[in-house]
């Protein structure tokens, strides 16, 4: 686990004009849990080093990884990444690290999904995962954002893209003309239309910015899900940058 | 190995006396918890100290503010990465509360509301190293961040300073807690890097 190894950037797609995905070759990498993360460390020229961590966007494969970069402008290690970081070049990984917020794939139990902004990361691995194990297990998504434009893996998270994966979105600032829901925060109505029933036992995660979370989580709650079933990940404001 | 990612410059500026490798500094509170945050009610906390031999030392929250308090200006560092330089604390020292505790035990497993726990040697917890924490920059500490009371041991990653702490159990033989079995390192000091299991 505590071993760095070499990954090159093989690839990339982006997913809004501020969020980059990295398709990174890793030789040697053998596979990952849906919601791990790795760490990542640049070093300059002079040895001057920069560590970050980063949740993993893709499904589990050998020798390879995707991540999924936002930009914050005033971050060390995110402009470098999503501006700068040319296919071919280096950087230095090791993980997957965490064993917590991770779905296990064998469960049969549903799977409610939450994600804020770039904290849908994590949960479109778990998508991922599901897709490619087979798994029955239903997933409900609700997926929060500002605009439109925000908006990541439009076409894997799109209409009808899976019908064991239902998939909403909440768009917080701007909605796209003609929706049904205006602009407004992910309420606990949402969540009760749109996540499973506290009776069937979900297993809940949450992932985003950490108001969010903590409103998602408690909202979770009130619709009398247990702390137990109620896995979080927060990013909180200067935490992945 | 030495590899350079080529076209990285970074921004530094961090004191490299002050902030630990592989860390960064942040101006802000980042939240870092594994399920929903607990509400814990002031009127029903306590803080129970057990030792090895099942001897209990119970503190009401009035009992709590009575002690001598003290207020800890210190450096944090999270496992994951970013360090919060110069915070300002109010809490009961360790040492006050472990005054008339008879104990030979080597380790403390800390318990929260919630059922989070974490483990550290008790020489940790002594000599002016950890506070039962209540108040952070002259307010009382957010729920979010560990409110009412969280253990404070800021030489230490911040995961061992368990938020909602409701009690130490202590120990003979040490006894992994919740990160700690989950893969991370099992003392976790920030200026030898000891985020995870091996390291």
């Amino acid at each position: 686990m505590a071993r760095w190894t070499p990954a090159t950037l093989e690839a990339d797609r982006w997913e809004t004009p501020t969020a980059r995905t990295l398709v990174l070759s890793v030789p040697g990498w053998t596979g990952h849990r849906p919601g791990q993360h790795v760490d990542v460390r640049l070093r300059a020229e002079d040895g001057y080093t920069a560590e970050r961590s980063y949740s993993i966007a893709s499904a589990s494969a050998p020798d390879r990884l995707e991540l999924t970069v936002q930009l914050d402008p005033d971050g060390e290690v995110s402009p470098y990444l999503v501006g700068d970081f040319a296919v071919g070049d280096r950087v230095e990984v090791r993980g997957p690290l965490g064993g917590w917020f991770v779905w296990d794939t064998t469960a049969p139990d549903p799977v409610v999904l939450i994600g804020g902004g770039s904290g849908i990361v994590p949960l479109m691995a778990m998508v991922r995962e599901r897709h490619r194990t087979g798994s029955r297990a239903l997933f409900r998504l609700l997926y929060s954002l500002r605009t439109p434009e925000d908006r990541y893996y439009r076409t894997e998270l799109g209409p009808a893209a899976d019908p064991g994966v239902d998939v909403f979105v909440a768009y917080t600032r701007t909605a796209p003309p003609g929706s049904a829901r205006g602009p407004e925060r992910l309420s606990v109505a949402d969540l009760n239309t749109h996540g499973f029933p506290a009776e069937f036992a979900p297993v809940c995660f949450v992932c985003g910015p950490t108001g969010f979370v903590e409103t998602a989580a408690d909202g979770l709650l009130a619709l009398g899900h247990a702390p137990d079933r109620i896995r979080t990940e927060r990013y909180g404001a200067g935490g992945r940058r | 190995m030495n590899l350079i990612t080529r076209g990285f410059h970074g921004r530094r500026g961090g004191d490299p006396t002050r902030i630990p490798p592989g860390q960064y500094e942040t101006h802000d509170f980042p939240v870092l918890t594994v399920g929903p945050t607990p509400r814990v009610d002031t009127d029903t906390w306590t803080f129970t100290i057990t030792t090895e031999t099942g001897a209990r030392h119970t503190w009401t929250w009035e009992q709590l503010l009575a002690l001598p308090q003290e207020s800890p200006h210190t450096d944090i560092h999270c496992v994951t990465r970013w360090s919060k330089l110069d915070t300002d604390w109010t809490g009961v020292s360790l040492d006050t509360l472990l005054e008339d505790v008879e104990t030979t035990a080597e380790y403390a497993l800390a318990h929260s509301h919630g059922g989070y726990t974490t483990d550290l040697p008790l020489q940790d917890l002594t000599d002016g190293q950890a506070w039962i924490a209540h108040t952070f920059d002259g307010h009382p500490l957010d729920p979010e961040h560990g409110g009412p009371a969280r253990l404070l041991v800021p030489h230490l990653y911040f995961w061992k300073s368990a938020k909602w702490i409701s009690g130490l159990t202590l120990l003979d033989e040490d006894e992994p807690g919740f990160w700690e079995q989950a893969g991370y390192h099992d003392y976790g000091d920030p200026w030898r890097e000891q985020r995870y299991r091996g390291d």
